[in-house]
């Protein structure tokens, strides 16, 4: 009982506060968004002057500094959104339930820039704008409809509380069912395997591409954490705007 | 402890039966889609075998999602469903007394209905055993996943577009293995057991799992 108290407080309770976030991030924030700026011009310039353009892919390999990360951050969002779930859903905090709700719509704008780059690097690798026999790609767009029914269960229900409430269910149930579909996408594509596909995971990853992809991910991995924790402190302040405007109507 | 549940699951078929004749209507649905397919493809025998188990894996997704909505509404409405939560810790198993109702309601029409949906779609003969199998176990898995999303929207005002949104994208395994087990039964595939097993696997599996997080759902939606 005492040590679950004391881990309480080492851990969560001092984020739980919404004032203490907003304080915390007020704070941050100045500083992630120069981060961010400078890890995207020094990842752009890498990848974009640096990196050599593929002897087989030519230019169009440069799609990769975008399509790899943001694919990463995709399912990494959505790993972090549960995580939060999961500790509003034991903990009962506010705070982690608003991080996951300003987390979604950038996830899912992870999820559509991977299928869109995939897409534009497909056209010339694969010869197809999609390709159904791509088993990564498949889940992908499945995973772009998951977030898109999390952020269908906030918009929807009325009262914040139950939306809250909701919304956690949604992002558990989801994170459980995720690999599931990603299973079952793998095996359904082993049973079409499709004659054109080139496999992208054949020859191991040369050096000279690896410095450019690495600032590339450090670019969106803080990008997202700078849109999350504005996103949150939108929320907070939405929320506590909306109580007051309850407590006045109340008052009347 | 047994006899309240059985006799919910018995109020329950009883009311799916009686009421309004949606059971009549989600297996005319069913077999609608059966009837309109050839019109889109034509005519073509063996095109419309080919395509045969993933349309009837698809048709009896739609049929059943069509009667979702309703799994907790009237209950909801007419305030019975907190006086179930009153009951604390029975909800999860109220909570599955009502998702095999449903099943028994809707998912075993469906499964009467798939043979003549196969002879719409000129499925081989061999394959209704295992068809007939499949439809079995994918209705339950059907019934169970979409149980969770019943549960999320029921508070919500014409919730039945939400509600489609949430759980498609967990049907998917469904549909993948519940067709790839259609399609090679009677061939003597390997991968026939494989998909039913891992088919039975999600129909057992939502089957346990699902009546909590749809209880902790309904918790909160009555708070």
């Amino acid at each position: 009982m005492q040590l679950d108290e004391r881990i309480d407080r080492l851990t969560m309770q001092r984020y739980a506060n919404p004032k203490a976030f907003i304080a915390i991030a007020d704070r941050v924030i100045p500083w992630l968004k120069v981060l961010t700026g400078l890890a995207f011009v020094g990842g752009l310039y890498l990848a974009l002057f640096q990196a050599p353009a593929d002897y087989q892919q030519s230019e169009t390999v440069r799609i990769m500094f975008v399509h790899v990360p943001t694919a990463t951050m995709s399912m990494m969002v959505f790993a972090i959104m549960t995580t939060s779930s999961i500790v509003a859903l034991i903990w009962g905090h506010r705070v982690a339930d608003l991080f996951a709700r300003a987390s979604a719509p950038i996830g899912a704008a992870f999820t559509f820039i991977a299928l869109f780059s995939g897409s534009f690097w497909g056209r010339p690798m694969w010869g197809t704008w999609w390709e159904w026999g791509d088993a990564r790609l498949v889940s992908e767009l499945i995973l772009l409809f998951i977030y898109f029914g999390y952020m269908g269960i906030w918009q929807t229900i009325d009262d914040p509380i139950k939306a809250a409430k909701a919304a956690r269910i949604t992002a558990i149930v989801g994170a459980v069912n995720l690999p599931i579909i990603k299973f079952s996408v793998d095996w359904w594509n082993t049973l079409h395997q499709p004659a054109s596909l080139v496999r992208m995971d054949g020859p191991a990853i040369h050096e000279s591409l690896l410095w450019p992809l690495f600032a590339m991910w450090a670019a969106f991995g803080l990008f997202y954490v700078t849109m999350a924790l504005i996103g949150t402190k939108i929320e907070i302040l939405r929320f506590q705007s909306r109580a007051r405007a309850m407590r006045q109507t109340e008052g009347v | 402890m047994a006899r309240p549940l059985t006799s919910l699951i018995k109020r329950d078929v009883r009311l799916a039966v009686r009421q309004g004749g949606s059971v009549v209507q989600s297996v005319l649905f069913f077999l609608m889609i059966g009837m309109i397919v050839p019109f889109g493809v034509g005519a073509d025998a063996d095109k419309l075998a080919d395509i045969a188990p993933g349309i009837i894996m698809v048709a009896a997704l739609l049929a059943l999602l069509l009667t979702l909505d309703r799994l907790f509404q009237a209950d909801f409405e007419d305030g019975s469903i907190d006086g179930l939560i009153t009951l604390g810790p029975l909800l999860e198993l109220t909570v599955l007394a009502k998702g095999v109702a449903h099943w028994l309601g809707t998912g075993l029409p469906l499964v009467l209905a798939a043979p003549v949906m196969a002879l719409l779609l000129n499925l081989p003969l061999d394959a209704y055993p295992v068809m007939v199998l499949t439809i079995i176990l994918a209705t339950i898995g059907l019934s169970f996943i979409g149980m969770i999303g019943a549960a999320l929207t029921v508070g919500i005002r014409r919730g039945g577009l939400l509600l489609s949104l949430l759980v498609i994208p967990l049907y998917v395994p469904i549909i993948i293995f519940g067709s790839a087990a259609i399609a090679v039964a009677g061939t003597g595939s390997p991968d026939l057991p494989a998909s039913l097993g891992l088919l039975a696997l999600i129909a057992l599996g939502s089957l346990v799992l699902s009546p909590f997080a749809a209880a902790a759902a309904l918790r909160l939606n009555a708070a």
